[in-house]
């Protein structure tokens, strides 16, 4: 990972959270709203949660402890080390909670044409999918879409913006236990 | 889906033609146009019993289509000398040199006995002294734009020499809503921009819309069922269905250019191929096999080959295929990367966006990658599509960065940008072929 994606990965997490809350508007999920998620660099411990944190194998938990997105380079969908740490604790968390089943939502920035990106961003979610399933995570358990750069995360047209919305976002979509 | 009924069941009936001496006025529409032709357009007359405001409404939406083609000038009504009051009596054609006309038109409508309203019109030329052609039609007086579209189309053809494209539709994406939770809804127009309506509601994202050369008939890709798929849309029935039965996500779909099939791209484990989808039989066939993204195909107007899209070579470039999908040839070798390829309905180039410099631009190419010209540049231009006579190619254009998009067309020469009116903003255009 990038000085400048690490920088912004660290910011995702909170704009993930809310961006998240925002799409999942019309579903019937709730969760509280997070105001300081922990530094990207730092390691969280999924299965062993703080006494005090989300509650363990909530949708909170795993935004929180875990992180949802992971981010990639201009054009790229190879995954980055940065990527890799957090699609590892991905992985240890949904090894823990077996029932919990996900969708890898791949996307692109605005910086190139509509279908090209569609495409992309499957590649994006296939390379996220795959590093998973070599984890031990059930490919039954996954599915994958692509939103190429129709559901950028940052709406601003700067570097910044484009580096967090070249992300593969995994969505827990059923098997909650709260 | 009122309004098209409407339309289709009170199309046009033809009722005489004539056409005298061949036209020495002339416009040759390959070169770009700096002196268009000045043309005197009166609006038309209304017969005893007729409703004046039919024939206003047609002779201003005839003035509107030619100068918005670039090619003609619209002479200003109060310049006129002559005001003509009987069309088949021979006009002062002195009158008209005056204002420097070089072609007249002259219509009357007449209130027919069972409703319908007859609409006749006569293309003088001004400097020959003679008439070039005349044409008639009967129809609902609601079915003045048609008629309006349909007189524009001859005029274009007789004076150019090539078919019109102003008796068509344009289908796109209109977007509302914030960037980050878009509303995308499949709508419909005429291509001047009258008569929009929505064909999907905006509970579900759409995008890529293109009209079926043969057919009323859209294809396009939606995220309806969640995933994404490429979809049917029958515009007179209003009927929606799932293209097919794929392993994976669909999207990026073209017709045939005969219609009897939709080429697109499925994606199955993170790669991209393009198949073609029989549209009768069913049947699909693969046409790529590539670890590198193939999307975007496009087939030439004789069938027999393929233009697409793909980054096997490090970056997207354009690639040119027999229909099979067999001798895959690379077509792009400028300074860029190219994407979203369209054949040109007349065979002899391929549009598509170029990004380069942190810019993108339309642009054209012949089908072997030589003669590239950019027609358009800006912050974002996209997706070309053509006018049915090849002529016009409309894009869409967000101008600078966080302004949102909607609609231009250009020339093919690159002169006489000019933009295309949505009720919201929009993306995604997709020409009709002339309507029936």
């Amino acid at each position: 990972m990038t000085f400048a994606a690490r920088k912004y990965a660290t910011r995702a997490l909170a704009l993930a959270a809310v961006a998240s809350l925002a799409a999942c508007a019309g579903k019937p999920k709730t969760a509280p709203v997070v105001t300081t998620p922990p530094p990207a660099a730092q390691p969280a411990q999924p299965t062993q949660p703080q006494a005090r944190g989300p509650v363990p194998g909530s949708l909170e938990d795993f935004r929180v402890s875990v992180g949802e997105r992971v981010f990639f380079d201009t054009d790229q969908y190879a995954l980055t080390p940065g990527a890799r740490a957090t699609l590892d604790k991905q992985a240890a968390w949904l090894r823990t909670y077996q029932s919990v089943r996900i969708r890898i939502e791949g996307n692109a920035d605005e910086r190139g044409t509509r279908e090209y990106n569609l495409a992309l961003g499957a590649r994006r979610a296939a390379a996220v999918k795959d590093y998973l399933v070599s984890l031990g995570v059930s490919t039954t358990r996954i599915e994958t879409v692509s939103y190429g750069k129709e559901r950028p995360l940052d709406p601003r047209t700067t570097e910044e913006a484009w580096a967090l919305n070249r992300n593969a976002r995994t969505a827990l979509v059923s098997g909650l236990s709260s | 889906m009122r309004f098209l009924t409407i339309l289709f069941a009170a199309c046009a009936a033809l009722v005489a033609a004539v056409s005298p001496a061949r036209a020495a006025i002339e416009i040759d529409i390959t070169r770009g146009h700096l002196n268009p032709m000045p043309v005197a357009a009166p609006d038309f007359i209304a017969a005893p019993g007729a409703d004046p405001r039919v024939g206003q409404q047609i002779s201003a939406l005839v003035r509107a289509n030619l100068e918005r083609s670039g090619l003609f000038r619209a002479l200003d009504q109060a310049a006129y000398i002559e005001k003509v009051v009987d069309i088949n009596v021979q006009p002062r054609f002195a009158d008209w040199r005056i204002i420097n006309a070089q072609a007249l038109i002259v219509g009357q409508t007449t209130q027919l006995p069972d409703g319908r309203v007859r609409i006749e019109f006569r293309l003088w030329d001004v400097t020959a002294e003679q008439e070039v052609f005349g044409l008639q039609y009967a129809t609902t007086p609601e079915n003045w734009r048609r008629i309006a579209h349909k007189i524009s189309d001859a005029i274009y053809e007789r004076l150019t020499g090539e078919k019109g494209y102003f008796d068509t539709r344009v289908v796109f994406v209109a977007e509302s809503g914030p960037k980050t939770r878009r509303v995308k809804r499949l709508a419909i127009m005429d291509q001047d921009g009258a008569n929009p309506s929505y064909l999907t509601s905006g509970d579900y994202m759409v995008l890529t819309p293109r009209f079926s050369p043969t057919a009323q008939q859209i294809t396009y890709m939606s995220y309806e069922s969640g995933s994404p798929r490429v979809f049917l849309f029958n515009i007179e029935t209003g009927r929606q269905e799932v293209l097919g039965q794929f392993p994976g996500m669909t999207f990026a779909p073209r017709f045939s250019p005969d219609g009897s099939a939709v080429l697109l791209t499925l994606e199955q484990g993170g790669n991209s191929d393009i198949y073609r989808m029989d549209l009768r039989s069913r049947q699909r066939t693969r046409l790529t096999d590539n670890p590198g993204i193939d999307t975007s195909p496009s087939g030439s107007p004789d069938g027999t080959r393929i233009v697409f899209n793909s980054d096997r070579g490090g970056s997207p470039q354009l690639y040119v295929m027999n229909a099979d999908g067999s001798d895959q040839k690379r077509i792009s070798f400028g300074d860029g990367r190219y994407s979203t390829p369209v054949w040109s309905p007349r065979g002899d180039l391929i549009a598509f966006t170029k990004q380069t410099g942190g810019r993108f631009q339309i642009g054209v190419m012949r089908p072997d990658g030589t003669g590239e010209r950019i027609l358009s540049e800006s912050y974002l231009d996209e997706g070309p599509t053509w006018s049915p006579n090849g002529r016009v190619v409309m894009f869409f254009r967000e101008p600078r960065p966080g302004a949102g998009p909607s609609l231009f067309s250009v020339d093919l020469t690159g002169q006489n940008l000019r933009p295309v009116p949505t009720p919201t903003q929009a993306s995604d255009p997709a020409w009709s072929p002339l309507l029936p």
